[in-house]
């Protein structure tokens, strides 16, 4: 018998301490004799340091230290933080550095830490250090960056190219040649930054008595951080612990180990004392990872009907000054514009350059966003060349249910082929197509048009890679108090997947979720884990967790069967107790039988029982799942002003089997916002040598509660196969389709003007120009 | 040793904070925020942008909500300054808001959560019946990276009826 919390809206545990101000973010961690940190960094996109001149910082009042890479360079195996794959190949000027040693090449590169008494006087330290520097040409955007005159990035660098790839399958060229219609599409995709609203943070101490680094880190992947230390500083890791206190929001931005937690930590070791630092949303617009620009040349071939043939291109990815995690953007995208339609024939060529800006890597969606916004404008251009609705042509596209097991011959970076194992992507979009009435939408935007207003439809399907190996740790304990925990790999950041693990837990040991206690992100408790990215942990140590609760499920019943002498087989386990059935009055508890298995001085133990109730378990997945989703969203558009207000919005998602659909749903209408935030409002924006020029939330804009709709949501559950608890990954799903269908929606509104928008995101003064052009056009 | 700059100012304030008084020396250019966080240990004030447009570090100064991230802790001088951890009521009991936001999914990371409550108890306070638009312009003021403020206008709809079932009102 299990319990039944699988599958409930149950109220998140993780609650309480966050409404109360009882929880604890990294900046709320306050040791005995911190110094707090600022550095000093690049105002130049690409410059040589000439001189740094500090000692008027030193002089100053409450300042203890100020370290450059001379300082840090004794304690240092190599200035260098390492890629996620050791063998991946690209250039070697971009490898990611930790401490500039002569050349900047972004602005808000790190030529100085500061250690103060406080961030105040940090910060005065900063603005009395003098850099010399030379400025060197620079270039900023990643076309120029692939012309053979143009700057290099890295001075010595001999070109600006980090690496190229070839994304395909199948054979476009006959394809395309015996096409009913071909058509070109030149798409500029843009994304900013992840943004959450607690920027990164880290406190560091060492302890010098035992020689431990205990860290404290804003992070997405605590053992990451462990293990890059671990090698940079060559430490002993039974010595180094990192944990993850609460964490205000990730999205991207703190999956990667940057040079600050590297610096910071380094600094603590230098000298020893706690070093805190704090990074500010400056900072955070400087100097932490974005996602950015693609620009994508594709021509697509179809036959009479609409129906692919071929999808065959060129994309270039602006991957920034250094190379910090891989160049798993630009890889996914690529992976990505396939989709849920049968594509027969896909030919993509990636050119990955180098720019004097910050770093890129994954923000929410990491990738997908792109190739799926490149293959829904196709979608469009196709229905709108062949005079066939947006939805008829899609329909006739997707992958028929009875197709599913369907495989492509795309390579995920695992090598595994992508495989959709489960899903049924027609009965999903005819759910959002029911669902929001999209058929008498012609009816409604024709009576719109009568009163002069302009309102329009779009539609948008994704799939997305989700439950990333190899595996995450799950750990159930049940000490002598009887109290349960739970010690995972995973990382939590905002999701709830606390709340999601301990339902997961209750059902096996017949107890209340709120009786158990997920510990998680701490390497103190769990030797190994991956991280949180890619919709991957609920997959990965949701199963694990399920599993570890099977495991000590069974070796509480067998205990208890032996303290009690009955058969394990009349046994139930219900409220902490297990009790023979039918029997009242004879029954022993979760403690007592914790208690007999953690031993006695000297005594017996229960017959054949290992020590202690705990069980660890490493699920490894079999394959990856994919998640699909379908969104449906309604604009009006002012063409006066090119203000869009969206007015529906509605999504189809399928995530397997749902472990608290309260939580999904809560992921997936973030996500929405997140698109809509990439569909009109986010620009990062960069001057033409690559200083930035949005660098608050005035300029940056993040959607707010106006701008964003209610978002219906309807769940189509399709159990995966390759995990016993049936989930898919959701965390980015709701993010991936949203800026492609709000572009077409906004194009459907301004199909008398035959305007057609080729980008994102799309500022009412872009949307403005663009019915300018189309007005002049016609 | 030489001091390139002057030592910073300090003036002795007096606070109170969620009832209690308390009486500290500040440097005169401290915020408000570093000051409650950091000097007087009320954590739940979060600092998101530090340039007064995420709202995440909102408080209540005399009653009003205050960018406590563009506001210096003299500046507050004998205000009364409610923040996250005082809008519980004496005994403990959860705030209608805050149990609203639990039950309505209305945060997720929770960082920027105590910001949207101390500016909703003022905003209902001036608005107790809105409707969705007004709670959503109310709203505008302060940005949720996870939620998509779905679950934040459910809550704050649901705490304000509420607060008017609380206060005895009945509406026509």
């Amino acid at each position: 018998m299990t319990g039944d919390f699988t599958g409930s809206p149950i109220r998140r545990l993780e609650d309480a301490a966050l409404l109360t101000g009882a929880a604890r973010f990294v900046d709320d961690i306050e040791l005995p004799g911190t110094v707090e940190a600022a550095f000093v960094r690049s105002p130049h996109p690409h410059a040589l340091i000439r001189s740094v001149d500090s000692s008027a910082a030193r002089n100053l009042r409450g300042v203890h230290a100020v370290f450059s890479y001379a300082d840090l360079a004794p304690l240092l195996t190599k200035n260098l933080i390492p890629p996620d794959n050791p063998k991946l190949k690209f250039a070697e000027s971009t490898k990611a550095i930790v401490l500039a040693e002569e050349e900047v090449c972004y602005v808000g590169e790190i030529v100085a830490i500061v250690l103060a008494d406080s961030r105040y006087v940090a910060e005065d330290a900063v603005a009395l250090i003098d850099v010399t520097y030379e400025v060197l040409p620079s270039v900023s955007d990643c076309r120029d960056a692939l012309a053979p005159d143009a700057p290099r990035v890295h001075r010595e660098a001999p070109d600006n190219v980090v690496a190229r790839f070839r994304t395909e399958y199948g054979d476009c060229r006959p394809a395309f040649a015996a096409a009913a219609h071909v058509l070109a599409l030149s798409l500029k995709q843009h994304r900013g930054s992840g943004h959450p609203i607690e920027g990164r943070g880290i406190v560091a101490q060492f302890d010098p008595s035992t020689e431990g680094l205990t860290v404290w880190s804003s992070t997405q992947g605590s053992h990451r951080v462990r293990n890059t230390l671990v090698d940079i500083y060559d430490l002993d890791e039974t010595l180094v612990r990192t944990i993850t206190p609460d964490v205000g929001g990730g999205f991207g931005s703190k999956h990667v180990v940057y040079p600050e937690e590297v610096i910071v930590a380094g600094a603590a070791l230098l000298y020893k004392r706690p070093v805190k630092w704090i990074e500010d949303r400056r900072e955070h617009f400087l100097a932490a990872i974005q996602e950015r620009d693609q620009y994508w040349d594709v021509e697509v071939a179809t036959d009479a009907e609409g129906r692919l043939l071929g999808l065959r291109g060129s994309m270039i990815h602006d991957q920034g000054a250094y190379t910090l995690l891989g160049f798993n953007v630009p890889h996914n995208a690529s992976l990505a514009v396939p989709g849920p339609y049968v594509l027969p024939n896909y030919q993509l060529d990636v050119t990955i350059a180098a720019t004097n800006r910050v770093g890129t890597i994954p923000v929410r969606g990491a990738g997908y966003p792109e190739g799926t916004f490149t293959m829904e404008r196709a979608m469009d251009a196709i229905a709108d060349e062949l005079n066939v609705d947006r939805v008829e042509i899609r329909r006739r596209n997707l992958i028929p249910a009875d197709n599913i097991p369907y495989e492509l011959p795309l390579k995920a970076r695992d090598g595994s082929t992508t495989h959709y194992e489960s899903g049924d992507f027609p009965s999903c979009l005819e759910k959002a197509l029911k669902g929001s009435d999209y058929d008498r939408f012609a009816e409604r935007q024709a009576a719109a048009r009568d009163q002069g207003r302009y309102i329009g439809v779009g539609v948008a399907n994704c799939t997305k890679i989700t439950g990333r190996g190899p595996f995450e740790t799950g750990i159930v304990r049940i000490g002598p108090s009887g109290r349960i925990a739970v010690h995972t790999g995973a990382m939590p950041m905002g999701q709830g997947i606390k709340t999601s693990y301990a339902q997961i837990c209750a059902d096996q040991l017949g107890v209340e979720p709120e009786d158990i206690k997920v510990i998680a992100g701490d390497t103190g408790t769990v030797p190994m884990g991956i991280g949180g990215f890619g919709s991957r942990q609920t997959v990965t140590a949701g199963s694990s967790i399920h599993l570890a609760s099977i495991e000590v499920r069974e070796k509480a019943l067998k205990t208890a069967a032996h303290m009690l002498e009955v058969s394990d087989q009349d046994l139930e386990l219900t409220n902490g107790e297990i009790s023979v059935a039918g029997v009242p009055g004879l029954s022993v508890s979760l403690a007592d039988v914790a208690r007999a298995l953690s031993g006695a001085a000297g005594y017996a133990r229960p017959k054949d029982m290992p020590p202690g109730l705990e069980a660890t378990v490493n699920f490894l997945p079999t394959g990856l799942t994919y998640g699909n989703s379908v969104h449906v969203v309604e604009v009006d558009v002012d063409i006066g002003t090119g203000g869009v207000r969206i007015t529906r919005y509605l999504v189809v998602n399928d995530s397997g089997r749902l472990i608290n659909p309260m939580i999904v749903e809560g992921q997936i209408i973030g996500g929405v916002a997140h698109g809509i935030g990439n569909a009109l409002f986010e620009w990062m924006g960069y001057d033409d040598t690559g200083q930035p020029v949005t660098t608050t939330f005035a300029e940056y804009l993040l959607p707010t509660a106006p701008v964003v709709p209610n978002v219906e949501i309807i769940h189509h559950e399709t159990p995966s196969t390759v995990n016993p608890l049936g989930v898919k990954g959701v965390g980015e799903a709701g993010v991936i389709p949203a800026a492609a269908a709000v572009i077409s929606a906004i194009e459907n509104a301004l199909t008398p003007f035959d305007v057609r928008i080729r980008e994102a995101p799309v500022s009412p003064p872009r949307l403005i120009e663009l019915i300018g052009e189309a007005k002049a056009r016609s | 040793m030489t001091d390139n700059h002057e030592l910073p100012d300090t003036r002795s304030v007096v606070l109170v904070v969620n009832g209690e008084r308390r009486e500290i020396d500040v440097e005169t250019r401290m915020t408000l925020a570093d000051c409650l966080r950091h000097k007087l240990g009320k954590t739940g004030t979060h600092l998101g942008c530090e340039h007064g447009v995420c709202g995440a570090c909102t408080v209540l100064v005399n009653g009003h909500s205050a960018r406590s991230c563009l506001m210096l802790a003299v500046q507050a001088n004998d205000a009364e300054i409610t923040t996250v951890e005082g809008i519980a009521s004496g005994d403990g009991e959860w705030h209608p808001l805050q149990q609203a936001f639990h039950e309505h999914h209305a945060l997720q990371c929770g960082f920027c959560t105590a910001g949207i409550l101390t500016s909703m108890v003022e905003f209902l306070g001036e608005n107790p019946d809105p409707a969705e638009d007004e709670v959503r312009e109310a709203l505008s003021g302060n940005i949720c990276r996870c939620t998509g403020y779905q679950g934040i206008v459910r809550a704050v709809l649901d705490a304000a009826g509420r607060l008017r079932a609380r206060n005895g009102a009945i509406s026509p």
